[in-house]
């Protein structure tokens, strides 16, 4: 049986992919955070986990032709990500939907999740490369 | 798009919040300048925050990005505006900047809020750092891949 490296890597490369453009809108969330009418964003990610999943063909990821075409948001498949306002539960007078410490938190738990994903992919290559020689 | 976006976004929330902590510096030091005249009085400076793209951050005229779809936004600072807030007049006539009518004109600052203005921005500035280092440890992670 031959090894395919797509199916052992598949989920943790999508996880990776949508932990760091989430990483991403957090920050831009966490910078904002004293800009007035500015209304914080985020994505559910397990769903988008799923839209991507379902919809990157194997193999085939949309390519960037011309520099001046809008890329999707993580690079494949685009829009796998619902982009949406957060519901702020104390709305502050200026408009500004960021609370800092939501943000802090949901993006210190995005990039341990990364770290986790990333760890779970390095076993996944650690585990192939054992296989390819045999020890 | 991609990790390295965050350190654009992060640095241009630094940028900002260093400004803000620069004007509040500026507010706190001439907060007891006084002077003859109204018009030469300084007046409270604060600097006017606007959400921009990433890769627009360094342009000078950036659109504003707010009703753009939602995306990763930076911050720019669109500009810096004096404070409308009446000046206090105050009446030493010993002062030899005084006007005929014994008056000096003192600035509209109010320390206690530039004190509350320093605070914000030094800590939104912290969590900026945390989101700049948080996205290189991302990053020097990632380069140890297969390793």
């Amino acid at each position: 049986m031959a090894i395919s490296f797509r199916n052992s890597v598949g989920l943790y490369e999508s996880a990776l992919k949508l932990r760091s453009a989430r990483a991403e809108i957090l920050a831009g969330n966490l910078a904002n955070a004293d800009t007035p009418g500015y209304q914080a964003r985020d994505f559910n990610f397990a769903d988008a986990l799923k839209n991507q999943m379902n919809n990157s063909p194997a193999g085939d990821e949309l390519r960037l032709t011309q520099p001046m075409h809008q890329g999707g948001l993580d690079g494949a498949g685009g829009g796998a990500m619902d982009v949406q306002f957060r519901t702020p539960t104390q709305p502050s007078l200026d408009g500004n939907t960021v609370e800092e410490q939501v943000e802090h938190a949901e993006f210190m738990q995005n990039s341990l999740e990364y770290q986790t994903s990333f760890t779970l992919l390095n076993s996944r290559f650690r585990g192939l490369m054992s296989a390819i020689k045999g020890e | 798009m991609g990790l390295t976006t965050i350190f654009d976004i992060a640095g241009s929330g630094m940028n900002a919040q260093s400004l803000r902590l620069n004007t509040t510096a500026s507010n706190i030091a001439n907060a007891e300048t006084a002077s003859s005249s109204a018009s030469k009085t300084y007046r409270g400076r604060h600097p006017v925050f606007a959400a921009s793209f990433p890769q627009m951050l360094g342009q000078p005229d950036n659109a504003n990005a707010m009703d753009a779809p939602p995306e990763s936004l930076g911050v720019a600072v669109k500009g810096i505006v004096e404070s409308d807030a009446p000046l206090q007049p105050r009446y030493e006539p010993e002062n030899p900047l005084a006007d005929e009518q014994g008056y000096v004109y003192y600035p509209n600052v109010n320390v206690v809020e530039e004190m509350t203005n320093m605070i914000s921005a030094s800590r939104s500035y912290q969590v900026n750092v945390e989101v700049a280092n948080a996205a290189k440890q991302m990053v020097q992670k990632i380069l140890t891949l297969g390793q």
